[in-house]
């Protein structure tokens, strides 16, 4: 059994105790472990379940590694999957949950996979899909997505806040082990700004764990004491709990804090994502062990020899009272003396190597420890937990020699370092042949935007695994040139690589050799794969699925790799390596977000009226990031209803609009006519002062792309008015062409959408309204159709412009933002005996669509030209050119043979469904029947008590009077007869009075 | 994500400051130009892997277009310069010949 | 007449720093080259302000002038001067090329004030504050809107488009919240 020691134990604080729960059974553990540590510490070695056989699955590392220990964590809300016991640190009431089992972890349903594991081989999936289709569907997939799935999704919000943060620095370390701590000494001695983040809670990784003496005294006092000089330094900062997630273009680099992980509900953001701009990143991320192949390699109780040590010297878990150590290296007799030294047993040492002879096995013999040359595992025994272990020859097929009990297994197959940062961003890797490794090739390293090397690998990520190498190594990465701190290391003699154990294991035992735990790959697996004709890793990997699991084949890659090549009876370097993406390790979506969600989620475009029509009943329309009221209701009104009082009231007494979401654009200077020329259609520096013109802009493909009124303000000046949401796009459109393509002509535009509101005052008794409100004459002769003025009314500075989009008497009344609403209110207040009601934006379609209006984003789609929508007389036949006309000019856009703007009138009166397609006789060359026209806007006309539409119909205009079929969605169609797209007011009497 | 700096306001902006514009140096084809002139300057692109001459707008700043060189498969960034010319200044093809020494130029 | 009114009413908020809406500002925009000789007499004549170096804002009293762009100016200067400092302009600009417009009401402006006002920016901009100069107007993002911001006795002057203050506001509240410094003590 796993229990804490009495003694020892560098990280937790025995003074301090935390209760937890793990499947709602109460816990204890001390303040420092994790929630690994302290799961061990009470016996729950059995903490998942695999992903496809529904293997048990122990705890097999101590760190990111870990591919088994990951649970559901939290409740309610704070329900997070798939988190990671190892990096978890413990917190008092934390509550665990173990996943991907059903009805319980000890007694799993889904285990019966296990038992058909034969018929579940690689590729199983795609095999599956290529069988009878029906069995796909309604006999795998349905049992297959019933048990798919690791953790939980929450259903409820997330109460937790979010947060990022930007930060810049020359040198960014990734890692605070010793060579991390190093490099960030060294160059923060040359005045360097330099960031240090450390993924776990503590400074300096592996040293301390491994007996690595600095200057004589172990590692901890070096690393306190360089803590301590680096904290003091102002162009340090030093995080720990961030994980550098990922490396990117120029530097730049994504980095997970941990904020209030561990300290939930403390009002702190739970996570912060820091995005970093480093002009240099030095990755001293350190090595992963790997676990050796050999039968039963996944049961609970093997785990990595270093993770062992671990537990024993951070935390005082003990694994078991008797550990078998097997290794084909020096490093884990490091694990033996741990164990040894904590009282425990070892029974054997298993070392696949024919020799072993370094300072270490010596010690590990002097300790009485029996060290068996030319072993490995031929089995592990027990179940649900490690009971003893069959010995073999490493050299032969699997024969057994003998057996010893014990209750937990201690592994090493060797040392990967941890390249995923420096890969994220191109840099390649050569292969090491004395450690078995891929190690970042300093020759190719990823470069940043002068050319330079972007990212140096330090330490054992730099394939440097002997302590005595490292700081050196930080020191040279650093820019450094001065003695390096004594590191006293044990001599280590060569590892030798061991892909099978034994290397002749028979096929039952390569069934058992797990690769991959999370996803189930084994040996056997990765070699049918191979027989299959699967030779690049790439395709094998997502054949296999080795490595695709959440760990992302952190402690599988290089084993399956090595297997993959043995297959194929080619070398480690040849077959290469899968490519490493960002993340390192999962980052929560919550801090990928930060502060986007909820009120601010995304920026919410507000007029000064918004507060306004918030309290007066509106339905909120969103219109680009703006909201416009789409209606005002009033109690126990529809909104269509709310729409059609809101018309009827603007036709026939007075409406009143919140329009300051047009945009205003001003235009000046002594080529701003000329200018104006070729941004519109038709003319504009023939606009007389004080007259407005509506105008149309094309893009160089000639099509449609905005239209509004333009007033010209004075000799060199022009207001242009754009549609909403539009402003933006328009004024950066006309501020390329200035700058860009006529930079000679003197020209300066500013945009003012947001410097005034703009309120249409609409109707019969508009006038009067203003004449009311008082302070410039509004009279039709002083103000006609389509002129401007400039002047005060109610008080307030203001410009009137008698322009119309609705066909009726209508003033826009432009004042500065900051007293929109104050002429807002004085328009409601002295409008009540006129019968004004505000109107909102549905009503205003409305009343464009009565009057034959077209609206950019309706009846234009980005491929309509002014031309279709009859509107060529905005179009100048005279000007030599303007920015769409040679686009115009194209053979396609110049045929008669187009879809043009009609009406359309229903025959039963009913509303023509919008977007209805009326279809023509025959096909396409598709298959699809050909089609001859659509509807562009529909609405149900209040004034006119029918439907009425707009559209664009294959050569419509010449088509007047004929009957049109539109089928409807849900079957049946309607009939609607090709009409004059103006329905109201034919001549514009109305607006011009 | 890249870093440009502006040549107008000098700020070494990040990419989230940027708008892209596509390719630089389009001669505009307008009224009186064939369909082939016109087809080149709508649509037809170099798309280049290696190096490219672009567009840039510092959107979240100054607001001005500036043009950049820059190698599309390696990112690296040759130099920056204003967009009120109508070819690459010569210390930046001086760079990108000392850096590209087989580049074919401009073209 | 009614008087002009800031969009948020002058909200504040009390967190790690102090987040306060101000204004009514006035603030107008001067696009002209900057290397029109008589550019810098007109500010000189009718601000007391010189022509800002590039990124550079100066200062007197109440008034500023803010270096936009090659071809723009801010100035920042109390509400009630506006129209008079646009007709002063206008004046001693006649006959040149350049455009002046009253921007007072598009915008929204906020101060950021405390020790640590600068850990809330930080979180918002993709700007190295470290290497800004004392009196830098730096144009850049606030998350996902257009920002300007420049540093000031006790804290940071931002400045907005005036639709989209609420989201600024709540964008400052969030990233002052108490407990959230990105350098505690
Ligand atoms: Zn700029």
């Amino acid at each position: 059994m796993s229990t804490r020691l009495a003694r020892g134990g560098r990280l937790i604080d025995r003074a301090t105790a935390h209760e937890f729960t793990f499947n709602g059974k109460r816990m204890a553990g001390f303040a420092g472990d994790t929630l690994a540590s302290a799961l061990l510490a009470n016996d729950q070695m059995l903490v998942g379940r695999s992903f496809k056989y529904h293997r048990p699955r122990g705890i097999v590392a101590s760190g990111a590694e870990e591919p088994n220990a990951l649970v559901n964590l939290g409740q309610g809300a704070r329900l997070e999957p798939n988190q990671r016991t190892t990096t978890t640190e413990l917190f008092p009431g934390l509550a665990a949950a173990s996943q991907n089992h059903w009805p319980s972890l000890e007694f799993d349903v889904g285990v019966v996979n296990n038992a058909v594991a034969r018929f579940l081989p690689a590729g199983f999936y795609y095999k599956t899909f290529l069988q009878p289709r029906a069995a796909w569907k309604h006999l795998f997939e349905p049992v297959i997505r019933a048990s798919a799935g690791l953790g939980r999704a929450p259903t409820e919000a997330d109460p937790d806040r979010y947060e990022q943060a930007y930060a810049h620095c020359d040198l960014l370390v990734v890692g605070g082990g010793i060579a991390g701590l190093q490099a960030a000494l060294t160059a923060a001695g040359t005045g360097a700004r330099v960031i240090v983040l450390e993924q776990t809670a503590h400074w300096g990784g592996r040293a301390p764990v491994d007996d690595v003496l600095i200057d004589e005294k172990p590692a901890d006092h070096w690393v306190a004491a360089t803590v301590a000089a680096l904290s003091a330094m102002p162009n340090v900062t030093l995080r720990l709990r961030c994980m550098a997630a990922g490396v990117y273009d120029h530097g730049y680099v994504l980095a997970e804090e941990r904020v209030a992980d561990h300290t939930p509900g403390d009002g702190r953001p739970k996570k912060r994502l820091w995005r970093i701009r480093a002009a240099k990143v030095i990755t001293a991320t350190g090595a992963i062990e790997r676990p050796l192949p050999f039968a039963g390699n996944d049961i609970p109780g093997v785990m990595l020899a270093s993770a062992v040590r671990d537990y024993i010297v951070n935390w005082a878990v003990s694994p078991g009272d008797r550990v078998v150590i097997v290794t084909n290296n020096d490093d884990a007799y490091r694990t033996a003396i741990a164990v040894h030294r904590a009282g425990l047993t070892v029974p054997a040492v298993l070392d696949a190597r024919t020799e072993a002879d370094g300072d270490l096995v010596q010690e590990v013999r002097s300790l009485g420890i029996a060290v068996h040359l030319n072993r490995g595992i031929a089995k592990v025994k027990g179940g649900r937990r490690v009971s003893g272990v069959a010995v073999c020859a490493q050299a032969g097929e699997g024969a057994v020699l003998d057996e010893i009990a014990c209750d937990a297994v201690a592994m090493s197959g060797g040392w990967s370092p941890v390249v995923h940062l420096w890969s994220h961003c191109g840099g390649k890797l050569i292969w090491d042949e004395a450690q078995a490794a891929f190690r970042p090739d300093p020759q190719r390293p990823p470069i940043t935007h002068d050319g330079q090397a972007m990212v140096a690998a330090v330490g054992s990520a730099n394939g440097l695994l002997q302590a005595d190498e490292v700081l050196a190594d930080a020191i040279r990465a650093a820019g450094g040139s001065g003695p390096a701190p004594k590191v006293h290391a044990p001599a280590e003699a060569a590892m030798v690589p061991v892909w099978m154990m034994p290397q002749g294991a028979s096929a039952e035992l390569r069934a058992k050799m797990w690769l991959d735990y999370q996803n189930d790959v084994k040996v056997a697996d990765v070699q049918l794969a191979a027989r299959e004709g699967y030779e690049s890793v790439e395709h094998t990997k997502r054949y296999t699925t080795l490595g695709m699991a959440t760990d992302q084949g952190k402690l599988s890659n290089i084993n399956g790799l090595a297997v993959l090549a043995g297959s194929l009876n080619a070398p480690i370097p040849q077959v290469g390596t899968t490519t490493f993406r960002p993340p390192y390790t999962p980052v929560t979506l919550g801090a990928l977000a930060g502060e986007a969600r909820g009120e601010i989620f995304q920026p919410l475009r507000r007029t000064p009226m918004h507060d306004w029509h918030q309290a007066h009943g509106v339905y909120w329309e969103p219109v680009g990031l703006w909201r416009r009221p789409y209606c005002y209701t009033r109690p126990g009104e529809s909104h269509a209803d709310a729409v059609k009082r809101e018309v009827v009231n603007a036709r026939s007494h007075l409406g009143l609009l919140d329009a300051s979401t047009l945009g205003k654009i001003v235009v000046k200077g002594p080529d701003a006519g000329r200018f104006l020329d070729m941004m519109y259609t038709n003319v504009m520096s023939s606009l007389p002062v004080g007259r407005c013109r509506y105008g149309l802009m094309c893009n160089e493909n000639g099509f449609l792309m905005d239209d509004g009124v333009v007033a010209r303000i004075s000799d060199d000046t022009w207001l242009c008015h754009t549609t909403s949401g539009g402003a933006d796009r328009i004024h950066a459109h006309m501020e390329d062409w200035l700058q860009c393509e006529w930079w000679d002509w003197q020209v300066y535009t500013a945009n003012l959408t947001e410097q005034y509101a703009q309120i249409a005052v609409v109707g019969p008794s508009a006038r009067k309204l203003l004449e009311k409100l008082g302070g410039m004459d509004v009279s039709k002769e002083a103000l006609p159709f389509m002129h401007w003025a400039e002047g005060t009314l109610a008080g307030i500075p203001a410009r009137a412009f008698r322009i119309s989009f609705s066909g009726e008497l209508s003033y826009e009344i432009a004042v500065p933002a900051g007293q929109g609403l104050a002429f807002w209110e004085a328009c409601i207040a002295a409008g009540k005996e006129f019968g004004l009601m505000p109107y909102g934006t549905e009503a205003l379609h409305v009343l464009r669509a009565e009057k034959g209006f077209i609206m950019i984003g309706d009846e234009t789609d980005g491929t309509v030209i002014p031309q279709d929508l009859n509107l060529g007389w905005a179009v100048s036949k005279k000007k030599a050119d303007f920015i769409g006309k040679r686009g115009q000019e194209r053979t396609f856009l110049a045929s008669p043979d187009r879809w043009k703007l009609v009406g359309l009138e229903t025959l039963d009166g009913s509303v023509l469904p919008d977007g209805a397609i009326a279809p023509a006789p025959g096909m396409n060359a598709n298959g699809q029947r050909n089609t001859q026209g659509r509807v562009t806007s529909t609405y149900y006309s209040p004034t006119l008590k029918k439907g009425i539409a707009m559209g664009l119909v294959h050569r419509g205009p010449d088509r007047m009077g004929e009957v049109l079929e539109f089928p409807k969605i849900w079957g049946g169609v309607v009939k609607a007869r090709i009409v004059d797209p103006v329905f109201y007011d034919k001549a514009g009497e109305k607006q011009d009075v | 994500m890249l870093i440009l700096e502006c040549p107008y306001c000098g700020v070494k902006a990040e990419e989230t400051e940027l708008s892209p514009g596509h390719e630089a140096h389009l001669k505009r084809f307008g009224p009186g130009s064939s369909d082939e002139q016109f087809e080149s300057y709508m649509f037809a692109r170099k798309n280049p892997k290696g190096v490219h001459f672009e567009r840039w707008r510092h959107t979240y700043g100054c607001g001005k277009w500036f043009l950049a060189a820059r190698c599309t498969a390696t990112l690296e960034v040759f130099g920056t310069y204003p967009a009120q010319t109508s070819e690459p200044p010569a210390d930046i093809v001086a760079k990108i010949k000392a850096r590209r020494p087989n580049w074919e130029g401009v073209k | 007449m009614s008087e002009a009114a800031s969009a948020l009413g002058n909200a504040s908020f009390e967190g790690f720093a102090t987040i306060r809406e101000i204004g009514p500002m006035g603030m107008i925009a001067l696009r002209a080259k900057h290397d029109l000789p008589q550019l810098s007499a007109a500010l000189t004549a009718v601000l007391g302000l010189g022509l800002p170096e590039r990124r550079r804002i100066l200062t007197r009293g109440e008034v500023r002038v803010g270096w936009m762009s090659p071809d723009e100016l801010l100035i920042v200067l109390p509400y009630g001067d506006v129209a008079a400092t646009v007709a002063a302009l206008t004046q001693a600009l006649a006959g040149v090329h350049m455009l002046v417009a009253d921007v007072s009401d598009a915008r929204c402006i906020f101060r950021i004030e405390g020790e640590k006002a600068a850990q809330v920016l930080m979180k918002l901009c993709p700007v190295d504050f470290a290497m800004l100069a004392p009196d830098e107007l730096r144009r850049t993002r606030t998350a996902q809107v257009p920002a300007a911001f420049w540093a000031e006795q006790g804290g940071y002057t931002l400045v907005a488009f005036r639709s989209v203050a609420a989201y600024v506001m709540g964008l400052l509240t969030h990233s002052a919240q108490p407990g959230s410094e990105l350098f505690p003590g």
